[in-house]
């Protein structure tokens, strides 16, 4: 359990911030000292920071089902024909930049959460499924062959030998997306997404520095806590899958 | 019993198997033998569907192997491949544990099981069974497929070149105990390998391989004896072919043995009854002696060797 203690205190120091912003006006004044409103007040940085998770959440699990299920399903004999097109699609999508994708989400879909979420998704996917296919792909295919001659079907083989094995890639693969999402769902709040972007944008109009600070701070913490928690995921994840002690 | 008719199998143009004929009984071993892309591991191959073949039909106890569920009948033939093949993410005891788990096993009787088969294997029930792969050497891995293969307790054995990576200490080990684990257990096994000594040492009959067919089919001391080709001369070698016959008899086949078994005295030169005429040949040489001493397991001697007699029938 001492795995989890550091994305813990991350996640704890994050919630205070939150909370004891307000607080700190004096703080704020050493770097800007001209105008009177230290701290955004729009919104509560509670409902900011709530409103961003939530963005990156539901983007990273419909990015992580898509992506998983896309890369599987090239890897299966049925689905090998596709297999160029959708690494091909994979590292192109890689060089656009994520802004591009909310600018042409918009007259699509209009300002707000939708065209941040659909961007998301998109930018989201690609990291994963691109570590899905060289998950799947980096399995030494003797190991695939004996499963199969032990008399594993092609399901007990990909949950049981495929899927375990190749985790840890994905698992690195969906942290890096959620990495990336984190900071990308703050430029959402140019399109009308209630991100902690917002702070930032506004602090960035009114050239009020104070205000990109509490933005910047938050995203930044945010990411960090984020990151501790995958930490422990997948140090869990490979203790399961690596040191396991079965009885003989 | 497995039945190969007419079996060919295509990739492509190419032809890998080509039109082969081949009756394994039951209990015996035959080695298919051959140089590389000669068609025999995908002649082995073919027996558990890992491949599908082109045409022909191959039957275990006669029934045509495409009319079964192809994981049924996995689960039925143990398989060994050079590479092993472990998972790497399991531990030794669940590697072994994979078939009976798969067959649904219960939990006392896999545990069992795997103990057993590693202390028939030679490893440790103790420590080796909580080991990952990669904690193994080269040879205790080649033990644990083994182990892994004959875990489900089929009736056939299917190993590809299993001994093709080790070296040759390890692997004159490991061909010891496939003879021994064999003699206990008498299953069906089709094994492949590239290496004549190997085959002789293990086959109770060979098959020949070369570019898909099978140039020969019979015992090893028919093989060395009349072989039917200059390909088959050629693999088994035409200079020591003689040494080899005498490698595939025992001692004891050719000993004038005691009536009673007598002490002998510790420290002189002597030979065991499960060593073959080719070593007690060598040691003749070695010493140059006339006759020499026969001790069994327990270390009395039994027998007694001459050097005549050997020259004369051995080969």
């Amino acid at each position: 359990m001492r795995l989890w203690l550091t994305p813990v205190i991350w996640i704890a120091f994050l919630c205070a911030l939150a909370a004891l912003l307000p607080t700190m006006a004096p703080l704020f004044s050493w770097v800007e000292s001209g105008t009177g409103n230290l701290i955004y007040t729009r919104d509560s940085f509670y409902t900011l920071l709530q409103s961003h998770i939530w963005l990156v959440l539901a983007s990273a699990t419909m990015g992580t089902l898509v992506a998983v299920s896309a890369g599987i399903f090239v890897t299966r004999p049925a689905g090998r024909d596709f297999m160029p097109l959708v690494s091909q699609m994979a590292s192109i999508g890689q060089t656009v930049p994520p802004v591009a994708v909310l600018a042409l989400a918009v007259p699509a879909m209009g300002f707000g959460e939708k065209p941040t979420l659909f961007a998301l998704v998109l930018y989201g996917l690609l990291p994963i499924l691109r570590n899905t296919l060289a998950g799947l792909g980096g399995i030494n295919p003797a190991v695939l062959d004996s499963a199969k001659g032990m008399g594993m079907s092609s399901v007990q083989v990909l949950f049981k030998v495929e899927l375990p094995l190749a985790g840890r890639v994905i698992l690195a693969g969906i942290r890096t997306s959620v990495t990336i999402n984190i900071a990308t769902a703050a430029i959402g709040s140019t399109i009308g997404a209630r991100t902690l972007g917002d702070p930032v944008i506004a602090g960035l109009v009114n050239g009020n520095t104070a205000y990109v600070l509490q933005g910047a701070i938050l995203i930044g913490l945010l990411a960090l806590a984020t990151d501790s928690v995958f930490e422990a995921i997948e140090r869990t994840w490979a203790s399961a899958f690596s040191a396991r002690t079965h009885k003989a | 019993m497995i039945e190969l008719k007419a079996v060919t199998r295509r990739f492509g143009e190419a032809v890998a198997v080509d039109n082969i004929d081949l009756t394994i009984e039951t209990g015996e071993v035959c080695v298919l033998v051959g140089s590389s892309g000669c068609g025999k591991s995908t002649t082995l191959r073919m027996i558990n569907r890992l491949l599908p073949r082109t045409s022909g039909e191959i039957l275990v106890d006669g029934e045509d192997i495409n009319k079964a569920d192809p994981e049924a009948l996995r689960l039925n033939m143990g398989y060994a491949i050079q590479s092993t093949g472990l998972f790497p993410h399991w531990t030794v005891a669940r590697n072994i544990g994979v078939v009976p788990t798969l067959l649904k096993w219960p939990v006392q009787k896999r545990d069992e099981r795997v103990t057993e088969l590693l202390a028939l294997l030679g490893l440790d029930p103790e420590t080796d069974a909580r080991k990952y792969p990669h904690q193994l050497s080269g040879g205790q891995a080649q033990r644990v497929g083994v182990a892994r293969a004959l875990a489900g307790d089929p009736n056939i054995l299917l190993m590809d070149e299993p001994f093709g990576a080790l070296d040759a200490i390890t692997r004159e080990n490991l061909q010891q105990e496939m003879l021994r684990i064999q003699r206990q257990l008498n299953k069906t096994t089709v094994f492949v390998t590239h290496d004549i000594d190997e085959a002789l040492k293990l086959a109770s009959r060979i098959a020949v391989m070369d570019q898909g067919r099978i140039i020969q089919h019979d015992t090893p001391e028919a093989i060395l004896r009349r072989p039917a080709s200059a390909f088959v001369e050629n693999l088994i070698g035409k200079g020591d072919r003689g040494l080899k016959l005498l490698a595939l008899r025992t001692v004891s086949d050719l000993m004038e043995r005691h009536p009673e078994p007598r002490y002998s005295e510790p420290g002189s030169d002597s030979l065991n009854e499960s060593d073959s005429l080719r070593i007690a040949l060598s040691m003749m040489l070695w010493t140059n002696t006339e006759r020499l001493a026969v001790l069994d397991a327990t270390g009395a001697e039994v027998g007694i060797i001459n050097r005549e007699q050997l020259l004369k029938v051995g080969a």
